[in-house]
């Protein structure tokens, strides 16, 4: 942040809308808490940011277990955006990631565009928060539940409401669960956005065949983890050829080979996310497995593997 | 919840089945080993990658001395069945101790209950060693029984079995009626239905009762919020009426949380 991090001759640092990481290794909403539950196992100021669980204007109590469950190479989510506000998140996580040297994304959710707004205008004043994610995946209450990300004009308005009360950079974060992810790209570039990240999850189901009945009590749930990585690599490479500003991408990277695959699709960061569960070192030793990548392969600064693969 | 812990590759020391499809794992982990306490777990990670999620796993029995813990388990899928096929000199990836583990200092000048259900029994046994007081044990099985020599030496041992081949026939309810006995703490682990009965049972008799929950884990550390339990009050951390299994339990008072 302060000073650049190189490793030997490396550079690795990334640009986010002007907001400068360490190396390009985040770690994905809502698998990683704030940092406080895994500063003990690992060091949190080797990571380019920590990016926060999802925080609501109001404590929300999630779904029902069981929440989740194991998929071939992935698991299925369904801890429905539990949350303690943004209230407890100020006083809390905030004051914690204060000690903590690394880049703040603090990734957001709301009900309503109205509930987008009064976290981020709640977050204004906050010096600790460099970007803001938008989880933009939440079902819109007034528009019967379909997910704000899986409506290009919905995508496009919740941007452009969101961009007027920020003022940080602001991130959308894109569902997969569209048939034209670059039509979503260019809908909340064109709201303002100033960066994309992606992919969330993809929906999935999964039947318990013993008990007869569905493996998660809400029935369906968030794919993740290795299995949906080509998926996630794709979308990324499509996003970054239909807009301008940068992308961060994820999807069931586990370690510094996969995430230069997204680098090399056009991503200028990369998110770390399910593998945590894995092994909960995993976005520590991905970052420091870029570095020696490119190493070896003799590669002085990473601007010049993002994107590389046209 | 701020209790130390480490994520490590510990050294397989032995491996042998004590029942049907139920494995002891001895593994030797100083570090761990030092820091558990009884009715903490420990995330065993397999080593086939395509199954990513840890095996949150109770500890039988932790020795500070000799620098081992050992897991007692069940084969209830792929998971635990390559744990099964872990052999003396291999290494597991484990990270642990998690949990609170049960409090002991409840027991303090107390008659005690140590209540084990199933795979719930192999807690009782650590759990036991270091309860100095008086002590009886109601280890409920549904036909085969396992544990019952590190239970029997460490207090008196109660059984019941769903089939009635040993001890009494019926739960483990059924077994203290049966027998008459009276405890003024319970600590307990087991299957939810067991653990509901002895909440309902505990506030019948008005005496204290600590529960280890069990539910699906992804973190085991409390960051992803999976193993969420139902709790009466509205929880601290959470802000809503949902405490972490893996943090704030696995055990609790059993008139904080809804069964």
């Amino acid at each position: 942040m302060k000073e650049r991090n190189t490793t030997k001759q490396v550079r690795t640092e990334v640009e986010i809308a002007g907001v400068t990481l360490k190396n390009p290794v985040v770690t994905a909403s809502g698998t990683f808490g704030s940092g406080m539950e895994y500063g003990d196992l690992t060091d949190l100021s080797q990571l380019g940011a920590v990016v926060t669980k999802g925080v609501a204007n109001v404590p929300w109590a999630g779904n029902d277990v069981p929440r989740i469950a194991e998929t071939p190479s992935g698991m299925m989510n369904a801890i429905g955006l539990q949350n303690p506000g943004i209230d407890t998140f100020i006083r809390r996580d905030l004051a914690f990631l204060e000690k903590v040297d690394t880049r703040v994304i603090v990734n957001v959710c709301g009900r309503s565009v109205e509930d987008y707004c009064e976290v981020v205008e709640r977050l204004s004043d906050e010096k600790r928060v460099d970007l803001l994610e938008i989880n933009i995946s939440c079902p819109n209450v007034k528009e019967g539940g379909i997910a704000f990300g899986q409506d290009p004009k919905c995508a496009m308005e919740v941007t452009q409401a969101v961009k007027r009360a920020a003022k940080v950079p602001v991130i959308m974060k894109l569902s997969p669960n569209v048939t034209d992810i670059a039509e979503m790209a260019r809908a909340v570039e064109a709201g303002g956005a100033d960066a994309v990240s992606l992919i969330n999850t993809l929906t999935g189901m999964k039947i318990d065949i013993h008990r007869r009945t569905f493996a998660l009590a809400n029935k369906t749930g968030g794919v993740s983890g290795p299995a949906i990585r080509p998926i996630a690599v794709r979308m990324v490479y499509q996003a970054a050829h239909a807009v301008k500003i940068p992308v961060i991408g994820m999807g069931g990277i586990t370690c510094a080979e996969d995430a230069l695959e997204f680098l090399m699709a056009g991503a200028s960061a990369v998110a770390v996310g399910t593998a945590h569960f894995h092994d909960p070192l995993a976005s520590v030793k991905t970052a420091r497995g870029i570095a020696e990548f490119m190493e070896a392969e003799g590669v002085t600064d990473i601007r010049e593997l993002i994107g590389c693969v046209e | 919840m701020e209790a130390e812990k480490v994520y490590v590759k510990a050294l397989v020391r032995e491996q042998k089945p004590v029942g049907t499809q139920i494995f002891s794992l001895l593994l030797e982990e100083k570090s761990i080993a030092s820091m558990a306490k009884p009715g903490q777990f420990l995330s065993v990670y397999c080593r086939d990658q395509s199954r990513l999620l840890p095996r949150p796993i109770s500890i039988c029995e932790a020795d500070p001395d000799a620098g081992t813990l050992r897991l007692v388990y069940r084969i209830a899928g792929e998971g635990t069945r390559e744990f099964a096929g872990l052999r003396s000199g291999d290494t597991v990836q484990v990270l642990g101790p998690l949990g609170n583990g049960f409090p002991l200092q409840e027991a303090e000048g107390k008659k005690v209950f140590l209540i084990g259900g199933g795979i719930g029994i192999p807690p009782m046994v650590e759990l036991a060693r270091r309860l100095p007081g008086e002590k009886q044990i109601i280890a409920g099985y549904r036909d085969e029984v396992f544990l019952t020599k590190e239970l029997s030496e460490n207090g008196e041992l109660f059984i019941a079995t769903e089939d009635g081949s040993t001890g009494t026939k019926g739960t483990v309810l059924d077994c203290i009626r049966e027998n008459g006995l009276h405890a003024d703490v319970i600590y307990a682990c087991g299957p939810t239905p067991m653990l509901r009965a002895l909440k309902e049972y505990a506030a019948q008799e008005g005496i204290p009762c600590w529960l280890s929950l069990e539910q699906r884990m992804a973190c085991g550390i409390g960051a992803c919020l999976a193993c969420v339990c139902k709790s009466v009050e509205k929880d601290e951390h959470s802000q809503v009426h949902n405490k972490r299994i893996c943090a704030e339990g696995p055990v609790f008072e059993a008139g904080q949380i809804c069964l």
